[in-house]
């Protein structure tokens, strides 16, 4: 059997963690293989070594059959290998054109030969099914459709073995289907993908092979066709995993949270969310089922004080909050775990026990009259981070910047628990995470739940939506078509809400 | 630790730099440096001026290491600086009282004239978004100009029409015993003030709850907010914070190291300000080491002038080169990890070869 690119026993440490230990990973000609993994597994860290921009401690890699030495991304691009990075790297006022040959321009003389190039890449994006308009600006088009962009960025390059690190991450259930057809079409002309995920209904779609890593070691490579999702899932987080989320009949209190027509506007400053109503009791658990862009970013943002309602009112246990502050509304127990890990969650610079006292520093015991004391901070920070397995180089010493995503999101999410609040409002709280993260997750905001809390769930995945909430909000172009029991709803029945279908109504 | 060998470092280029620079104009730089140096610690006289230089740039720096520190940039230390001295001078020339009380009347005019003049670049960022150094530069020449009036206008000196009167002895920072103990230099009590405030700093960053808050600001506005902290409220005290400093180096300049203040002058000090606080990685203790070492510089280059053939302008040569591989820190910090990763794999290398025998 051919291989294109073998990585054999590569082992890569960092300041205080093995990142990789003695993984091996070998890529057939013409497949798609999977790279799964948790977050933190080493996934991103041996892709980077394949791609130059680490080199390995120890172990080889061997293109062709011929051992080479990788030292930055232009000798893998030399090689053909060509990665799509979960953060597109693209210029949002330059056209896709102009995009792709960038550092790579095709010149006739000093000129540049931008017709010629973009004769090319339309070429190249008929050929494999892309659909691109080499002349259209990267700020106009979708996400999708730049995810693309950087694809093609990758043929025009003639790579013949490309990594797509999470390209699912970002795309709506729409475009992730026509992604795999991409991706088939592409090893259908002859290239070869590895494909870094932890979405096993993506690997079972498109993958021939799965490599699993965990903790820095391979676990095994096995043939996606004959094994089962469940396995897969066991492997990458060693121990028996369930997709259904446990729990028990809810018990709902007094209400909580009381929304009275509340209208919000976006940031065209029309309204993004109208004339809203909604109850949240303690005990239960609300999700918000929704296309994005519906009016859910309106209606957190409401709720948390970042937005201010233009009409309506927002009760909590009893007590208009419309006109409250931000802070006012954290200290009559409203805690967020925000959409945005990276912009709202964490001051990234801060280390880890200073973004675990971000909404309570300057309570007691955290500091008195002005001045911090380190020594509590440390003992609840480090409590945090020991109850939600924050995974991290130096503990609470930590700068947050240096942590993986799913590590990030768990002390977040330890972060606002711990602040017990009477209302929590989790958006997207398990976005890019693995299985063995989303799981621990939802049994945390089970758990909170059962405590007599209430709880609301902004997510766009409809299964975390349908498993773990009590009742279901659906929302469409920012009005509330229906309220739902979770228990006597189904798939379909919340899609043809979420496209505007008014089915249900009573609360 | 980091921060402090890449200073060094910058230091180090500087130096060689300078030596460089002085032995292509014909000159011995050994002869030229140990000049430079002795003129600045030769003996008690020069060492106390050494200090005495140092001190104006310690508030600057601090000034804009603080700004710094919490996400905004200060370049605006000059103006601040000079209105601070204004409204300090102002006091000290039309209030007569007790001298400790004068001299607490003049601290406070010069926060506040700082602070006043930082408040303003401060709320229109806050208020319209308007980028902090683009006001604070046009705040630097508006004080420019008010000085320029209102000194000729009301605190003209007798004959000279281009500064103001002289401020009585017991009115500016003198301290006959700290001139004595230095053999007649300068040196005066705003070195202390310096110091003291440098503690004070040093404690706000690091131990308060409002260090807390604003660097958080400057961190991540965003989740500033998230967490209920008071945006535009953190800026706007951050900038007074940054404005009152620079208004103390203006005391210090023209009620210390001198008395009386002069028009058609802004200040050096402030500009300087931004090198001292890069070179000190915008630490405060780094700032006060760092304004000292610029004070040696400053001081020292007349008496390597006066000594030898090099012209002063090869210490500005040498401030500038430091200036440079300070603020290029980012290419200093790699090249130190790839210093320091070399040196760890042939460590590995051996340690590795031993294994296998």
């Amino acid at each position: 059997m051919e291989f294109v690119v073998e990585m054999l026993n590569i082992r890569k440490e960092f300041p205080g963690v093995v990142a990789n230990d003695d993984i091996t990973l070998q890529l057939r000609k013409g497949e798609i293989h999977a790279l799964l993994g948790e977050n933190g597994a080493g996934k991103s860290t041996l892709m980077s070594i394949l791609f130059g921009m680490y080199q390995p401690d120890r172990g080889t890699i061997k293109v062709h059959g011929e051992q080479v030495k990788i030292a930055n991304p232009n000798v893998a691009n030399k090689l053909g290998i060509g990665m799509v990075h979960q953060h597109f790297k693209l210029v949002s006022n330059f056209t896709v054109t102009e995009n792709i040959i960038l550092g790579n321009e095709l010149k006739k003389g000093f000129v540049l030969n931008i017709k010629e190039a973009a004769r090319r890449i339309e070429e190249l994006s008929k050929r494999y099914g892309l659909n691109v308009d080499p002349h259209a600006k990267i700020e106009d088009i979708s996400v999708g459709m730049q995810q693309r962009v950087e694809i093609l960025k990758m043929l025009y390059r003639d790579a013949e073995v490309l990594i797509l690190d999470e390209p699912s991450a970002v795309l709506t259930p729409q475009e992730i289907e026509e992604l795999g057809k991409i991706m088939l079409s592409l090893v259908a002309e002859g290239k070869s993908i590895i494909l870094i995920t932890h979405k096993l209904k993506e690997i079972k779609a498109v993958a021939n092979r799965c490599t699993v890593i965990r903790r820095g070691k391979t676990i095994g490579t096995v043939d996606v066709a004959t094994t089962s999702e469940l396995k897969m899932a066991e492997m990458m987080v060693g121990r028996n995993v369930t997709f259904k989320v446990e729990k028990e009949e809810s018990r709902p209190g007094d209400v909580i949270l009381k929304l009275e027509g509340l209208t919000v506007n976006n940031n065209k400053n029309v309204p993004g969310l109208k004339d809203f109503n909604l109850e949240v009791r303690a005990g239960e658990i609300v999700g918000i089922a929704g296309v994005e862009g519906n009016g859910q970013t309106e209606l957190v943002e409401a709720i948390t004080g970042l937005r201010k309602a233009e009409s309506g009112r927002i009760m909590l246990d009893g007590h208009d909050i419309t006109r409250e502050s931000i802070r006012g509304r954290i200290h009559k127990g409203i805690a967020h775990i925000p959409e945005d890990r990276q912009k709202r969650g964490l001051v990234l610079d801060y280390t880890l026990e200073e973004n675990m006292i971000l909404q309570v520093y300057n309570r007691k015991p955290f500091s008195k009259r002005g001045i911090l004391d380190k020594g509590a901070i440390r003992k609840y920070a480090s409590g945090i981070l020991e109850s939600f397995d924050v995974r991290s180089g130096k503990g609470p010493l930590s700068v947050s910047r240096s942590l993986s995503g799913g590590n990030q999101q768990k002390a977040i999410i330890g972060r606002e628990i711990e602040l017990d609040p009477g209302l929590l409002i989790a958006v997207q709280p398990t976005r890019g995470l693995d299985v063995g993260s989303i799981e621990y997750i939802h049994k945390r905001l089970i758990a909170h739940r059962d405590r007599g809390k209430a709880v609301l769930l902004i997510s766009l995945e409809l299964d975390e939506v349908l498993n773990v909430s009590d009742r279901i909000a659906v929302l469409n172009n920012g009005e509330l078509i229906g309220v739902v029991k979770a228990s006597e709803t189904n798939e379909n029945d919340i899609g043809a809400m979420m496209a505007g279908v008014k089915i249900g109504g009573d609360q | 630790m980091r921060n402090l060998i890449i200073s060094l470092c910058a230091v180090l280029f500087g130096l060689i730099g300078g030596a460089i620079l002085m032995a292509v104009t014909g000159h011995d730089p050994i002869e030229g440096y140990r000049y430079l140096f002795q003129g600045g610690l030769k003996n008690a006289s020069r060492f106390g001026d050494t200090l005495a230089t140092g001190t104006p740039l310690i508030f600057t720096g601090l000034s804009v290491a603080f700004a710094f520190r919490t996400g905004l940039f200060n370049i605006g230390a000059a103006g601040q600086m000079l209105f601070g001295g204004f409204c300090a001078t102002v006091v000290g020339l039309n209030i007569d009282t007790a001298r400790p009380l004068l001299l607490l009347l003049m601290i406070l005019a010069a926060i506040a004239g700082g602070a006043v003049w930082a408040f303003i670049p401060g709320l229109l960022k806050a208020r319209f978004n308007v980028h902090e150094v683009v006001s604070t530069i046009m705040m630097n020449w508006i004080a420019y100009w008010t000085i320029y009036y209102a000194v000729p206008a009301y605190l003209k000196a007798e004959q000279i029409e281009t500064e103001s009167r002289s401020l009585a002895d017991k009115a500016t920072l003198r301290s006959p015993f700290l001139s004595d103990m230095f053999g007649g230099s300068y040196v005066n009590l705003g070195l202390f003030l310096a110091v003291i405030v440098v503690i004070v700093i040093a404690f706000i960053i690091n131990k308060t709850t409002l260090g807390y808050e604003l660097k958080a600001v400057g961190f991540n506005r965003h989740s500033a907010e998230y967490a209920g902290i008071g945006v535009n409220r953190s800026i706007i005290t951050s900038m007074l914070i940054s404005g009152a400093l620079a208004g103390l180096a203006g005391l210090a300049q023209y009620a210390g190291n001198g008395n009386n203040i002069q028009i058609g002058i802004l200040p050096s000090q402030g500009y300087d300000g931004i090198a001292v606080a890069l070179l000190g990685a915008n630490s405060p203790l780094g700032v006060l080491v760092s304004a000292l070492f610029f004070g040696l510089l400053y001081s020292g280059r007349g008496f390597m002038n006066a000594m030898t053939e090099i012209p002063p302008e090869i210490a500005d040569s040498i401030i500038a080169i430091i200036i440079y591989f300070a603020a290029t820190s980012v290419l200093m910090d790699r090249l130190i990890t790839r210093f320091m990763s070399k040196r760890r794999s042939t460590m590995a290398a051996t340690a590795g070869g031993k294994e296998k025998v």
